[in-house]
C-alpha cells in the first residue's frame, strides 16, 4: 500500500511527486505512456511565462509570477538548460496599445518584476528583426525559455532517486474507493494507495469520473508548430507575442533554450489525441507569424508538430472559468490538479509547493520530513557546452565522450549511455532524443538514428528490432532481420 | 607535426582528392573520418552503377570505393576513424582543425592545406513538413539503405516512397528484393528527380507504378505507420482536391533531395553559394580562405561518384599545388547561371591554374527536350552544348576548352539554356 | 514489330526504338553507342540483370556482407536467385571478389562477394 499514488507523470506530476519526496511519503507515480513527460509537456511552446496575462483571483494570476522567480534555482537544481530571455507583447495599433497597458497593470498586481511598456522605437532596438508595423510593446525581462521535457525527465529522475517508484505503461482503467484506500486498476497491474493525485493531463476528468461525480470538464486544444534550424535561432532575443485577443495568446516566436527557433501555435478544438498536424492549420501560422516577424526564414524548419493543452471548459456543470482545478475534490482524500494548461509550466514550482504544504500535508498529521531529500540531479554532461579544456578532460576520463553519434547537435556515445542508465532512464529512440537531443537537429536522426538504435540495444541487453521508437511494441522501428537464415548467436 | 593537407571527410571526394594531392607532391596527408570505417556512402550503396567513366566497368558502390581505399592504403596516407571534427580555424598560413576521437581525446591538428568532403545530408520529412502524424517507420531512404545493406535489418514490408531520388527508386528494389510490397512512388514534380535507368530498373522490373505529380498530404498511424493520403498537384504544386487516394503501408520512405553538411564550413566563414547551398569554388575547388579546398557532395549535390571523383582530383591538385606557392589567386572570369539554369559549378576561373580545359557543372531548372546550353561573356557566345534531352536530374558537365577562354581577358560567363539554331 | 525502350547500360539512359525484322533481325536506333543494340537485343529476347544484395556474414565488422551476381542473369529468376542467396551464410575473412555461391541457380554464373570484410 503506498502513501499516494500520483496519475500521470507529466511536468505536474512528476513535479509534485519530486516536491512530495521532501517528507518521508511512500509514493507511486504512474503513466499509461513508455515515457514520462510525454503528451502535454513534450509539445508545447517552452515558455516560462512572466505571469502579467492572468488576472490575480484566479490561481493561474496567483501562481505564475511566483513560479517564475523559483525557476533558477530549479534549473540550477535539476541542471536543466533555462535562459530569462525576457518577452515583448507587440502591440500594431492604439486598440492593441491599451490592451498593453491593461496588461501592464495587471502584470503589477500580479508582482511581476521589471515590466515597461516600450515605444516603437526601443522594441526595434531590442530586436530589429520585428516588423517596422508596430507602435509598441509590453517588456518582460523575467520571461524564460527552459527545455519543457528535459525540465520533466529530471524532475522525474530527481523524483525517483529522492525514493518515488515509478511506474510507465501503466493505463488507469478504473479507481475504486474504499474506507481506507484506493484501489487503482491498470493494464500492468492493481495499486493501492491511501491517497490519490490525479494530475491526467488531458484524461484528468476521465480518472476523476472513475471515483466522483463530474464537475469539470477538459477540452483538447491543438496547437500546431514549427521549429527552425538553429541557422534561425538568432531571428529574436526575445519571446515575442501578438497581443492577446479572446482566442488566446495568439502565434508567438521565440527562441529555444538550445538556440533553435519556434512559432506556433495556433488553437483548434479536437479530440483528446488528436496530435495531426494540417496544412491549413501551418499555413496560418506561418502567415500570422509573419505580422511580427517578416523576416522568417521558412526554408530552414527542421520539424512540424501539434501538442494538445487541456483547458477546462465552462458548462453547466462547470465552475472552473477557465482556470486551474487544484483542490482535495469532493471525493475525501483524492486530489484534482486538472485543467492545467498554460501557465502552468512555469506556475508548476510554485503549484507543487502549494499542493504538498497546503493539501497534502494537513492530510497526514504525523508527516515527518525526508532529511535525505536531495533536490539535485546527477550533473547531466552536455558535450557540446562544454569548454575545450572540459573536453579534454572528460574524453580523458570516459572515452566514450570522444565519439560523436549526433552530427547535428554534437552529441556523444558517452551523453547516449548516461541518459540510458540514469534513474528515469531512456528506453525509446525517442527518449533519448528528448534528454539529450541526439535526433534534434537538422538532420532529424537520419544518421545517428541506426547508431542509437545499436546503443540501446547493447546497453538494455535486447535485439535490435525490439528497440521502439516511443510507445511498447506499437512502434516499432525494425521489422525483423533480412535473409531467412536465423544467424547463431 | 604540421601536416601539408588534411581532409575532412573519408567518402569518394575524400579519398580521390587525398590520392590526388600525395600524387602532386603533398608529403603528409592525412584524412579524418567519421564513421567507422573509410568510404563514406558508398559502403552501404550495394548497388551496381559506379566507375563506367572511371574506370569503364560497372562497380557496386563499396567496390567502387575499395578500389580507392586500397590507392590510400598503396600510398600509405594515414587517416583516423571515428573521428570528428568540431572546428575549422583559420591561422593565417596554418588552419587549426580540433577534433575528437576515443583514441586520442581532443587534438588540435595543424596543417598547410585543407580539403572538404564532408559530402551531404538527406532532407527530412520535418524539412518538408508533411501534414499528419510523427508516427515511427517514416525513414529517409538512405537510413533504410544503411539499416537493410549494412546493419541487416528490415524496416517493415508494406512500403510507400516519397520522392523518386536515385536513393528511392534504389530502394524500392531493394526493399522488394527483400521480400518488401513497394505499394508505389511518388513524385511531386511531372518529372522524375532520379537517372531514367533506375526508373527502368528499379521500378518497371517490378512493376511499381511511379506516380508523377503526386504528394502526400497525410500520415496517419499514431503510433507506427498505418497509411498515407496521396493526392495528385496541379502545375503550381497545388494540391487538386477530390484526387485523394488512401494507401495503407507500415513504412514510409523519403527520397526528397540532399542537402551538402557545410556547417563547419559556414562555422569557419567560407563564402558560400545559396543556389549550391555549398561554398563558392573555383576552378581547382579552392573557396574563399586560401588553403581551404572543397569538392564533392559539399560542394553540390552529384547524381554520379564518377563526377566526384573527378572533382576531388581538381581539389587535390589545388591543394599541391597551394603548399608549393603555385596556386594563382587572381579571378579571370565568374559565372552565372541564366535562363533555365540553377546553378554552375565552379563559380570562379583564375586561368593561370588552367591546364587543358575547363569544365563547368550545372543542373537545369526543368526538362527540356532539343535545347542547347549556350555560354556567353557578354553578348559574345563562346561556347555552346548540343543535349537531346536536359534533366534537372542529370547534372550537365561543360567542358570549355582553354584557348577558348584564353581569347578573353575577364568578364562574366554565363550559362543559358535556348533554342538550337 | 518495334519498341522504344531506355538504355539501362550506363546512367545516359539513350531513349532507343528497336524493331524486329521479318528476317528475324533486330535494327536498333537511337544509342549513343554499341553496348546498347546490345542491350535492345537482350531485352527483346532474354533480358537480364545483375543483382546486388547481400548475405549473412559471421565474426565480421557487419552482420551482412554486399554481393552480386558476377554475371546479369534472366530477369524472370531474380526472386529463385535472392532464395538461394538469402540462405547463405560465409565467415570472415572475406575478399571482394570471392565466390560465395558457385553456378548459382545452374546458370553457371557465380555470386561474388563485393567488399572485403575482415574477420574481427
Amino acid at each position: 500500500m503506498y502513501d499516494i499514488a500520483i496519475i500521470g507523470a507529466g511536468i505536474a506530476g512528476s513535479y509534485i511527486a519530486r516536491e512530495l519526496t521532501r517528507y518521508k511519503l511512500d509514493i507511486v507515480l504512474l503513466d499509461g505512456e513508455n515515457d514520462v513527460g510525454n503528451q502535454i509537456t513534450m509539445a508545447n511552446s517552452a515558455i516560462v511565462h512572466a505571469g502579467f496575462d492572468a488576472p490575480s483571483y484566479k490561481l493561474k494570476g496567483k501562481f505564475n509570477a511566483v513560479g517564475n522567480l523559483m525557476y533558477d534555482k530549479v534549473c540550477e537544481d535539476l541542471d536543466v538548460p533555462f535562459k530569462r530571455c525576457g518577452s515583448l507583447v507587440v502591440a500594431h495599433d492604439e486598440y492593441e496599445m491599451a490592451t498593453i497597458h491593461e496588461l501592464y497593470q495587471n502584470g503589477l498586481k500580479n508582482g511581476v518584476p521589471g515590466l515597461r511598456v516600450l515605444f516603437k522605437e526601443e522594441v526595434h532596438a531590442m530586436e530589429p528583426n520585428i516588423s517596422e508595423d508596430i507602435c509598441g510593446a509590453l517588456y518582460a525581462p523575467t520571461a524564460g525559455i527552459v527545455s519543457p521535457f528535459e525540465l520533466c525527465v529530471h524532475v522525474a529522475e530527481n523524483a525517483v532517486d529522492n525514493g518515488v517508484t515509478l511506474k510507465l505503461n501503466h493505463m488507469v482503467s478504473d479507481i475504486k474507493k474504499h474506507d481506507t484506500h484506493f484501489e487503482i486498476t491498470t493494464n500492468s497491474g492493481t495499486i493501492e494507495a491511501k491517497y490519490v493525485i490525479n494530475a491526467a493531463g488531458l484524461f484528468a476528468d476521465d480518472i476523476y469520473e472513475m471515483v466522483g461525480d463530474p464537475y469539470f470538464k477538459l477540452l483538447a486544444r491543438k496547437g500546431n508548430y514549427f521549429i527552425f534550424d538553429k541557422e534561425a535561432g538568432s531571428l529574436v532575443n526575445n519571446v515575442i507575442f501578438p497581443c492577446p485577443s479572446k482566442k488566446g495568446k495568439g502565434i508567438l516566436v521565440a527562441p529555444t533554450a538550445h538556440g533553435n527557433l519556434l512559432i506556433g501555435p495556433d488553437a483548434e478544438p479536437v479530440y483528446k489525441g488528436d496530435i495531426s498536424t494540417t496544412t491549413e492549420r501551418l499555413d496560418y501560422i506561418k502567415e500570422n507569424a509573419l505580422k511580427n516577424c517578416p523576416s522568417l526564414p521558412f526554408n530552414k524548419i527542421i520539424r512540424s508538430y501539434a501538442g494538445l493543452r487541456n483547458t477546462p471548459v465552462k458548462d453547466t456543470f462547470t465552475t472552473t472559468d477557465g482556470d486551474f482545478i487544484i483542490e482535495e475534490s469532493p471525493v475525501k482524500g483524492f486530489i484534482n490538479v486538472a485543467g492545467y494548461e498554460s501557465p502552468g509550466l512555469t506556475s508548476i514550482p510554485a503549484v507543487a509547493h502549494f499542493v504538498v504544504e497546503e493539501i497534502v500535508k494537513p492530510m497526514f498529521p504525523a508527516i515527518e520530513e525526508n532529511h535525505s531529500y536531495n533536490p539535485k540531479v546527477r550533473k547531466h554532461l552536455r558535450f557540446d557546452e562544454m569548454t575545450a579544456e572540459e573536453k579534454v578532460a572528460i574524453i580523458k576520463e570516459n572515452p566514450k565522450y570522444g565519439k560523436v553519434i549526433c552530427r547535428c547537435e554534437t552529441i556523444t556515445e558517452g551523453e547516449i549511455i548516461d541518459v540510458i542508465h540514469r534513474s528515469a532512464g531512456a528506453r525509446t529512440v525517442k527518449s533519448v532524443k528528448k534528454r539529450c537531443r541526439a535526433g534534434m537537429g537538422r538532420c532529424q536522426g537520419g544518421f545517428c538514428s541506426p547508431r542509437v538504435v545499436e546503443i540501446l540495444a547493447r546497453e538494455l541487453n535486447v535485439p535490435l528490432d525490439e528497440i521502439m521508437y516511443d510507445q511498447q511494441d506499437s512502434t516499432f522501428i525494425l521489422s525483423g532481420q533480412t535473409k531467412s537464415v536465423k544467424e547463431e548467436a | 607535426m604540421i601536416y601539408d593537407v588534411v581532409i575532412l571527410g573519408g567518402g569518394p571526394a575524400g579519398l580521390a582528392a587525398a590520392v590526388e594531392a600525395k600524387n602532386d607532391g603533398a608529403e603528409n596527408v592525412l584524412i579524418l573520418e567519421r564513421d567507422r570505417e573509410l568510404g563514406g556512402i558508398l559502403n552501404q550503396c550495394i548497388h551496381n552503377g559506379f566507375g563506367l567513366h572511371t574506370f569503364n566497368e560497372e562497380l557496386t558502390g563499396p567496390e567502387y570505393a575499395e578500389r580507392y581505399i586500397q590507392k590510400v592504403k598503396d600510398l600509405g596516407i594515414p587517416y583516423m576513424l571515428n573521428t570528428m571534427v568540431l572546428d575549422l580555424h583559420d591561422n593565417g598560413n596554418l588552419k587549426a582543425i580540433h577534433v575528437i576521437n576515443e583514441e586520442n581525446g581532443y587534438m588540435i591538428i595543424e596543417t598547410k592545406a585543407v580539403v572538404l568532403t564532408m559530402g551531404c545530408r538527406e532532407r527530412t520529412s520535418g524539412a518538408i513538413g508533411i501534414p499528419g502524424y510523427r508516427p515511427s517507420g517514416v525513414f529517409t531512404a538512405g537510413t533504410a539503405q544503411r539499416f537493410i545493406n549494412m546493419e541487416g535489418y528490415m524496416v517493415g514490408k508494406e512500403v510507400v516512397i516519397l520522392g523518386s531520388g536515385d536513393i528511392g527508386l534504389i530502394m524500392a528494389r531493394r526493399m522488394t528484393l527483400e521480400g518488401a510490397h513497394v505499394q508505389a512512388v511518388c513524385e511531386l514534380m511531372p518529372y522524375s528527380n532520379g537517372l531514367v535507368r533506375n526508373i527502368v530498373q528499379c521500378l518497371d522490373d517490378y512493376d511499381i507504378p511511379l506516380k508523377l505529380s503526386t504528394t502526400i498530404t497525410f500520415i496517419h498511424g499514431k503510433d507506427r505507420i498505418e497509411g498515407v493520403t496521396i493526392a495528385k498537384v496541379d502545375e503550381k504544386l497545388k494540391v487538386i482536391p477530390g484526387t485523394e487516394e488512401y494507401i495503407p503501408c507500415d513504412t514510409l520512405l523519403l527520397s526528397v533531395g540532399l542537402i551538402p553538411e557545410n556547417e563547419i564550413t559556414r562555422n569557419a566563414g567560407v563564402v558560400m553559394d545559396n543556389r549550391t547551398n555549398g561554398a563558392i569554388v573555383g576552378e581547382l575547388r579552392q573557396t574563399s580562405m586560401p588553403g581551404v579546398f572543397a569538392c564533392g557532395n559539399v560542394v553540390h549535390v552529384h547524381d554520379l561518384v564518377d563526377f566526384v571523383s573527378e572533382e576531388a582530383v581538381l581539389a587535390g591538385k589545388g591543394a599541391a599545388k597551394y603548399i608549393k606557392g603555385d596556386l594563382d589567386t587572381n579571378v579571370t572570369f565568374t559565372t552565372t547561371n541564366g535562363d533555365g539554369i540553377g546553378y554552375v559549378v565552379p563559380q570562379q576561373v583564375s586561368m593561370k591554374n588552367v591546364e587543358e580545359k575547363v569544365t563547368f557543372y550545372m543542373r537545369v531548372r526543368q526538362v527540356f527536350k532539343d535545347k542547347v546550353v549556350n555560354a556567353y561573356i557578354g553578348d559574345q557566345l563562346i561556347a555552346t552544348k548540343k543535349e537531346k534531352k536536359l534533366l534537372p536530374a542529370e547534372m550537365v558537365n561543360f567542358k570549355i576548352a582553354k584557348d577558348v577562354l584564353a581569347q578573353y581577358p575577364a568578364g562574366e560567363i554565363r550559362f543559358v539554356v535556348e533554342e538550337a539554331k | 514489330m518495334k519498341k522504344d525502350m531506355t538504355c539501362i547500360v550506363c546512367p545516359i539512359g539513350c531513349q532507343m526504338t528497336i524493331e524486329e525484322k521479318a528476317d528475324g533481325t533486330y535494327e536498333v536506333t537511337g544509342n549513343t553507342c554499341k553496348r546498347g543494340p546490345k542491350y535492345a537485343v537482350n531485352e527483346m529476347t532474354n533480358p537480364t540483370r545483375v543483382i546486388p544484395t547481400t548475405v549473412v556474414i559471421q565474426n565480421a565488422m557487419l552482420p551482412r556482407l554486399p554481393v552480386k551476381t558476377a554475371e546479369p542473369i534472366p530477369k524472370g529468376q531474380i526472386f529463385d536467385a535472392m532464395a538461394v542467396i538469402n540462405q547463405v551464410v560465409v565467415e570472415a575473412p572475406i575478399k571482394t571478389g570471392d565466390v560465395v555461391v558457385k553456378d548459382l541457380l545452374g546458370l553457371g554464373i557465380d555470386v561474388v562477394a563485393t567488399r572485403t570484410m575482415d574477420k574481427c
